[in-house]
């Protein structure tokens, strides 16, 4: 049902390089910033408004680098955001062909189960803790798995080098401890 | 418009591959990640190195445009960055492309992840002016930079005047041989102590 990782990885490695031969390297984790702007124009519209060169926002994040992510944030419709939607609907369609997530590995994975026990609760409150630290830690490095991974590696970035250390550096030991329990 | 039919479609294919590799699924990048099970990480080097040596060698076949690459900068806040990242990945077997894909595959706790994403995100945009004063951001290596010198760019090379291009083939085709040789798996299931270290 996995793909092997020769077939896959030619795959993934194929994505990445039409992303950068058409468009330009594959990125996810801005976009969380960006549906914050959009929420956060939503509710008081005053969050981002237009200038004459273009749009500025009254956070400085938002604002910074000439307001690119303002404007994006004011026009959802742009390549990186209808990216990020179009690889959610693609994922849901792949896993419902090959008959989707099934019963109780909907609430958590299996290997968490057999570490941390059956609450729901448990691993719903780490899981929010978990995207707190990630996404936080992705907008300090200015780029997650994707951007600074995959696409930083492949282009041969030293800040590609820095967070693929500092993720690994961080992820094996955590995940070795704590994940003592796996059936292989 | 061409754009935005190129986002459906690249990023279906993206979304696609990342659950048939099973990315979607958290158990592989836990496993990955405890070295119990490397078929994720086996995945992930052989697409770097294919995906480098190809685009490297279609810049200087001349087919690939120089223009399309975007080398973010380097700073003190990447490895830092990386580093709790990294913590959250561990613990939940998410990062924030397999966890949106996940949540739309019906996983319910990936649901809570994009909460908590989003709530990171907001916290950062809220505390940037003062993680910018700190330094943290100051650019290091020059800022944008690479391993040598790539034609017809102006980044910053580590390695000023080694040929960036041909450094990224040799670079990408190690990645490559790295996924070849790494086993399957470092450490053994009841063996969680194992002596052996990854390579890199």
């Amino acid at each position: 049902m996995t793909l092997s990782w020769k077939t896959g990885g030619i795959l993934l490695g194929m994505v990445f390089l039409a992303a950068v031969l058409l468009v330009k390297p594959i990125g996810v984790s801005t976009q969380f910033v960006i549906a914050d702007g959009i929420i956060a124009d939503a509710i008081s519209p005053s969050f981002i408004t237009e200038t004459e060169e273009g749009y500025t926002s009254t956070n400085a994040y938002m604002a910074k680098s000439n307001g690119k992510y303002a404007k994006n944030a004011s026009n959802p419709l742009n390549y990186s955001f209808v990216f990020v939607i179009a690889m959610m609907a693609g994922a849901a369609i792949s896993s419902f062909l090959r008959g989707g997530v099934k019963g109780g590995e909907k609430t958590m994975p299996n290997i968490w189960r057999e570490n941390f026990g059956d609450s729901a609760l448990k691993r719903f409150a780490v899981s929010f803790a978990g995207g707190f630290i990630i996404v936080f830690g992705a907008r300090l490095a200015g780029g997650c798995t994707s951007g600074h991974m995959m696409s930083g590696l492949m282009q041969t970035s030293i800040s590609g080098y820095m967070f693929t250390l500092g993720a690994f550096g961080a992820g094996i030991p955590i995940a070795m401890m704590l994940y003592k329990k796996s059936e292989g | 418009m061409t754009t935005i039919i190129l986002a459906i479609v690249i990023g279906g294919a993206f979304g696609v591959v990342l659950d048939r590799i099973g990315a979607t699924n958290p158990k592989y990048a836990l496993k990955m990640l405890a070295l119990t099970n490397l078929h994720l990480m086996k995945t992930i080097l052989l697409a770097i190195g294919v995906a480098a040596v190809a685009m490297f060698a279609g810049q200087m076949a001349g087919l690939i445009e120089v223009g399309h690459m975007s080398v973010k900068s380097a700073y003190l806040g990447v490895f830092i960055g990386g580093l709790m990242l990294g913590t959250g990945w561990a613990v939940t077997g998410y990062c924030p492309g397999t966890g949106l894909s996940a949540a739309a595959t019906g996983r319910k706790d990936a649901l809570f992840f994009i909460a908590g994403g989003l709530l990171g995100a907001a916290a950062y945009m809220a505390s940037y002016s003062w993680v910018k004063s700190t330094g943290v951001l100051d650019s290091m290596f020059g800022g944008k930079a690479t391993v040598a010198t790539i034609p017809g760019t102006n980044y910053p090379a580590l390695f000023e005047g080694l040929p960036g291009d041909i450094v990224g083939i040799v670079l990408g085709l190690g990645f490559i041989a790295i996924a070849f040789a790494l086993p399957n798996k470092f450490v053994g299931s009841k063996e969680p102590h194992g002596n052996a270290q990854p390579a890199k």
